[in-house]
C-alpha cells in the first residue's frame, strides 16, 4: 500500500460504496438478458414453424406446464420433499464437514490421523455408494438423506481445512499480542478470518446438494423434482421435465442466495470488488 | 524501567541470533536499535514482547520477567496488521475488551482525534492509505496504556513524506504519557530524529556493538550541526560493526566449523 495524499484515497473509497447498490439492479438484468432473449429467440422461431417443438417444447408450453403443476399443487409437493431431503442433507453434511475440517486444520495430529482416510474415501464417487447405501438404509428417505450429505461433506470439508490452514500468522500474533485466550483467539481472530471462505466452502456444499438430490430421487422416489423428472421420461413429457429442470434452477438460485444474504452483513468488510463478483 | 540481562537467542536450525544482549532502558526513554539486517534487532524486539522466548538471560519490565506478552509492554508491527473485518474503531479499541462499552468507545474516540482520524471509525481498515493504517495501529498499542511501546520498522514501507508526519505523530503521542519506546529501524536519520540513545548492533551473533547518546533538544531540526554528527556517530559505529564481523568472520568460520 503506497500512499499519495493520505485523505484523497480515503474518501474516495468511502464515496465508491453507496454507488455500488445503485448499480446492483442493473446488473441483475443484464444476467437475465441472455437466457430469457434466447427463450423469446425459440419463441418465436416456433411460431414461425421454424422448428420443431415436439422433443424441445416451446418456452410458453413449458411455462404453461409449470404453470399447470403449480395451481394443481403437484409442484409444491414435489419441491418440498426435494428442499426437505437437501436442507437435511446440507445440515448433516455440513455440520460433520465444519466439525472435522476445523479438527484437522487445528491439529496436525487429527490431520494426520484422519485426513489420509478422508481423502480416499473423497475419491470415491459418491455415486458408487448408492447401491451399499440403499442395501444398508433401505429405499426411503434415509439413504437418499445420506448420499447428500456425503456430497455436501467433503467441499464443506476441504474449505474448513484450507481455510484454517490459511489465516495469517501475523494476524494471529496480533491476538497473542494483546494476550487472547485460546477461547477468545477463536472467537475474535480465527472464526471472522474463515467466514469468508467458510461462506465460499458451504454455497458449493449446497450445490452438490442439489446434484446428489437428483441422483437420489431418480434412483427411486415417488415424489420430488427427481421423480417429476423421470416421469416426465417415462410419460414421454419433455415439458414436465424442462419444468422440473427450471424449478431446480429458481431454487437452486434461491438457496444459494440465502446464504449469500444471511452471510452478507458479516461480510461487508471485504473489498468492494470482491463483495461485487459475489 | 525495562532491563534485558545477558538475553541469547539460538533458533532450533542452530542460528544463533542473539548473543548475550544486555540493556536497560529508563522509563520513558525512546531508544533505537539500528544494524543491518541479521543482526537480530528484531528478534530482540519479539523477546522484549512476550512473543518468543529467549535461550538464555531474560527480559523484564519493572522487575517482572517477561514470559508471555505482558500487559505493560505494546506492540505495533511493520505491517500495520489491522483486522480487516473490524471497522477502525474496533480495531483501536480491540485491547479494550475487558473496558465497559462506554467508557471504550470514549477512549477510541479520543485516541482518533490524538492520531488525526478523527471521523474515521466507522470506515474499514482497507480505506485507510498505508500511512492512516500505521497511525491506527500505533494507537491500538498505545490505547491500553502499556509502559513500554515496541515498534518494529513501523515506517518502513511509507514514502519519505508520510514517514516525516509520522515520526511528529509518534513523538506527540509519547507527550502524553511518556512510554518507554523501542523502535527498531535501519533508518539512520529516523534513529536521530526519534531517539535519545541509538543502540549499534553488530551481526552474526546479533550483540550490543556501540551505545550512542544522542543528547540532542526537540523539535530536532536535521539540519543543524549536533544531528549531522549524531547521523555521523552512527554511520561510523554501523560501518566499525561490519568491519569488525568482517575481520572476525574466518576466525569464527574455524571455530564453528567443528559442528
Amino acid at each position: 500500500m503506497s500512499v499519495a495524499t493520505e485523505p484523497d484515497i480515503a474518501d474516495e473509497a468511502g464515496a465508491a460504496r453507496p454507488r455500488l447498490s445503485v448499480f446492483s439492479g442493473q446488473r441483475a438484468l443484464l444476467g437475465l438478458l441472455l437466457p430469457l432473449g434466447a427463450a423469446l429467440l425459440y419463441e418465436a422461431a416456433f411460431r414461425a414453424g421454424l422448428v420443431e417443438a415436439r422433443l424441445l417444447p416451446s418456452p410458453s408450453r413449458i411455462l404453461a406446464t409449470l404453470f399447470d403443476l403449480a395451481k394443481s399443487g403437484e409442484l409444491w409437493t414435489h419441491i418440498l420433499a426435494t428442499v426437505l431431503r437437501v436442507a437435511a442433507g446440507f445440515v448433516i453434511g455440513a455440520g460433520v464437514g465444519t466439525v472435522l475440517g476445523a479438527l484437522t486444520g487445528a491439529s496436525e495430529t487429527a490431520r494426520r490421523l484422519l485426513d489420509p482416510t478422508l481423502q480416499a474415501l473423497r475419491a470415491i464417487p459418491s455415486l458408487a455408494w448408492v447401491p451399499l447405501f440403499i442395501l444398508w438404509l433401505g429405499i426411503f428417505e434415509a439413504s437418499k438423506v445420506t448420499l447428500i450429505a456425503v456430497g455436501v461433506f467433503f467441499p464443506v470439508y476441504l474449505g474448513v481445512m484450507g481455510a484454517i490452514a490459511n489465516i495469517d500468522r501475523k494476524i494471529v500474533e496480533v491476538g497473542r499480542a494483546f494476550r487472547l485466550t485460546r477461547l477468545q483467539l477463536a472467537r475474535r481472530i480465527l472464526l471472522p478470518a474463515i467466514l469468508p471462505d467458510y461462506i465460499v466452502a458451504l454455497r458449493s456444499g449446497l450445490g452438490l446438494g442439489f446434484m446428489f438430490v437428483v441422483a437420489a430421487e431418480i434412483m427411486g422416489a415417488s415424489e420430488g423434482l427427481g421423480f417429476l423428472l423421470v416421469d416426465g421420461q417415462q410419460l414421454g413429457k419433455p415439458d414436465q421435465i424442462l419444468a422440473a429442470i427450471i424449478a431446480f434452477a429458481l431454487i437452486g438460485k434461491a438457496a444459494d442466495g440465502f446464504i449469500v444474504a444471511a452471510s452478507r452483513p458479516f461480510l461487508r468488510w471485504q473489498d468492494s470488488f470482491t463483495a461485487a463478483g459475489r | 524501567m525495562l532491563t534485558l540481562s545477558a538475553i541469547s537467542k539460538t533458533y532450533a536450525n542452530g542460528t544463533q541470533a542473539l548473543s548475550n544482549v544486555s540493556l536497560s532502558v529508563e522509563a520513558g526513554e525512546i531508544i533505537a536499535l539500528v544494524g543491518g539486517s541479521g543482526c537480530g534487532k528484531t528478534t530482540l524486539l519479539r523477546l522484549i514482547s512476550g512473543l518468543e522466548h529467549p535461550t538464555s538471560g531474560k527480559a523484564m519490565i519493572d522487575g517482572e520477567s517477561i514470559e508471555a506478552p505482558h500487559p505493560a509492554v505494546g506492540v505495533a508491527f511493520q505491517e500495520a496488521r489491522l483486522l480487516p473485518w473490524l471497522s477502525v474503531a474496533d480495531n483501536i479499541g480491540f485491547g479494550l475488551a475487558d473496558l465497559p462499552k462506554a467508557d471504550r468507545e470514549e477512549r477510541v474516540e479520543r485516541a482518533l482525534l490524538r492520531v488525526g482520524l478523527a471521523g474515521y471509525g466507522p470506515r474499514w481498515p482497507r480505506e485507510l492509505s498505508g500511512g492512516q493504517a500505521q497511525r491506527v495501529s500505533i494507537i491500538r498499542a498505545l490505547v491500553t496504556r502499556p509502559k513500554a511501546l515496541l515498534l518494529d520498522e513501523p515506517f518502513s514501507a511509507l514514502d519519505a513524506m508520510t514517514r516525516a508526519s509520522l515520526h511528529e505523530h509518534l513523538l506527540a503521542l509519547w507527550e502524553t504519557h511518556q512510554p518507554t519506546m523501542v523502535i527498531v529501524t535501519h533508518d539512520v536519520e529516523e534513529a536521530v530524529t526519534l531517539a535519545d540513545r541509538a543502540i549499534v548492533m553488530q551481526p552474526r551473533p546479533g550483540r550490543v556493538f556501540a551505545d550512542i547518546k544522542l543528547d540532542l533538544p526537540r523539535p530536532r531540526d536535521r539540519l543543524s550541526q549536533g544531528f549531522v554528527e549524531a547521523k555521523r556517530a552512527i554511520l561510523s559505529a554501523l560501518d566499525g560493526s561490519l568491519v569488525e564481523t568482517a575481520s572476525s568472520s574466518p576466525g569464527a568460520r574455524v571455530g564453528g566449523a567443528w559442528w
